[in-house]
């Protein structure tokens, strides 16, 4: 079968390399997960990442993210030479303080704590980070009322629509300010309704902010959001090709 | 879309003149593409001719027309028929897209590569609608959000064939 990738070639206004993987293969016992991929994700991006269940789509993020350290390749970080890291070179340490202050991560459920109203859920890595009680609340409440969710501040994730929920959980991501947001099959569980919603506000906040992002998702239509998509089938990432050229020279 | 019924359904909402009802259309149904005076004058027609709408004289209107038309009983009987009748699901895209996809196979071409160039294709227009929806009105939301859906179905029998591909090249060599 071949492992070949399409990804659409739009174009857009970003220029700078944010995320640049090189040659990246993760093996879990036998089963062959990333098999040498070569991405580059710019500065302010929206990225849909598509392809069949088990392609390798969350290991991909994953890798990325340095939640997972590749057995080869490299994953380089920054937009400058000068602030560029090698996020497979960090230790585990340095690679949990780069994931709290610079990178946000939204999945497709089961990540708000449930005892915790909505504004606790939101300022958590705000506190995590060393801010004040105080502060970190104050923020968390601007958030959740960027998110349209003022209202619910008070409520319990119990008490949420799965739309809501989501929204908080996009808040509490984006709440320390991070350069990359990873979602993960996001609006996975929520009709096409309070999908719609969740991507709108993802996607203006992240272009609001800047904020480079990174969607895993089987949906089309939440595909539809991203700047352009890439696909992942076998393991591999190849480089997109021009439509026009693609017909052209067939 | 049936143009032709479209514009006796909507003069079946109230007697109209000519100008009028291409601006109704218009605000309904032509978002990307308005309609000619020319073409609702000869659908007009038409439907005079078929019984299914007559003149009720001539008044002044919005537009320099004087007439006013009125749907007809038969004209009733028949927007009825129209809207209750079950449209025939398309499939026209699929078919073609099946067909080269065979050939491509029977071809020892690189099937996988033309799903893919189709793939690209449909998010391209899906990004596009997905845009053309920010700010628009309810309505405009509501067309953009069918032809998503139908380009979805089109995106999801893509994958599906793509990952089935080394079955049916097998399949195709053997017939």
């Amino acid at each position: 079968m071949s492992t070949a990738i399409a990804t659409t070639t739009v174009p857009t206004p970003h220029t700078a390399v944010l995320l640049s993987a090189r040659g990246l293969r993760v093996t879990f016992g036998h089963t062959e997960a990333l098999r040498g991929v070569d991405l580059d994700i710019n500065t302010g991006e929206v990225i849909a990442v598509m392809g069949p269940s088990g392609s390798g789509k969350s290991t991909l993020l994953h890798a990325l993210a340095g939640v997972i350290v590749p057995d080869a390749g490299t994953v380089s970080y920054g937009s400058t030479p000068a602030e560029t890291v090698e996020i497979c070179a960090l230790d585990e340490t340095a690679r949990a303080r780069l994931r709290l202050t610079d990178f946000g991560f939204v999945f497709q459920f089961g990540q708000l704590l449930p005892d915790l109203s909505a504004i606790d859920n939101v300022s958590i890595p705000l506190l995590l980070g060393g801010m004040r009680r105080k502060d970190a609340l104050r923020q968390a409440r601007t958030w959740l009322g960027r998110l349209g969710l003022a209202e619910q501040a008070n409520q319990r994730p119990t008490e949420l629509s799965g739309g809501q929920a989501q929204r908080v959980a996009i808040a509490r991501a984006l709440v320390t300010g991070p350069r990359v947001l990873f979602a993960d099959e996001p609006t996975g569980s929520l009709d096409s309704l309070a999908a719609e919603n969740v991507m709108v506000l993802l996607t203006d906040v992240a272009r609001e902010t800047g904020t480079t992002v990174l969607i895993i998702t089987h949906d089309a239509r939440t595909a539809s959001y991203a700047d352009r998509e890439i696909i992942v089938r076998d393991g591999r990432v190849t480089a997109g090709f021009a439509l026009s050229a693609s017909v052209a020279g067939s | 879309m049936d143009n032709t019924l479209t514009l006796l359904g909507l003069l079946g909402t109230r007697p109209s003149h000519g100008y009028d009802l291409k601006h109704s259309y218009d605000r309904y149904f032509g978002a990307q593409k308005p309609l000619a005076f020319g073409q609702v004058y000869a659908t007009l027609a038409r439907l005079i001719k078929n019984g299914l709408i007559l003149t009720l004289g001539e008044e002044s209107g919005a537009g320099p027309d004087r007439k006013r038309y009125e749907v007809t009983e038969a004209g009733r009987s028949r927007l009825v028929e129209w809207m209750f009748t079950p449209d025939i699901p398309a499939a026209t895209l699929q078919s073609n897209l099946f067909a080269k996809t065979v050939i491509a196979l029977l071809l020892g071409d690189d099937a996988e590569r033309l799903l893919d160039v189709q793939r690209a294709e449909h998010m391209s227009r899906m990004r596009e609608l997905t845009a053309a929806k920010r700010g628009a009105t309810l309505m405009n939301v509501l067309m953009c959000d069918h032809a998503l859906f139908h380009i979805e179905a089109d995106l999801r029998w893509i994958d599906l064939t793509a990952a089935r591909l080394n079955e049916l090249r097998e399949q195709v060599r053997a017939a």
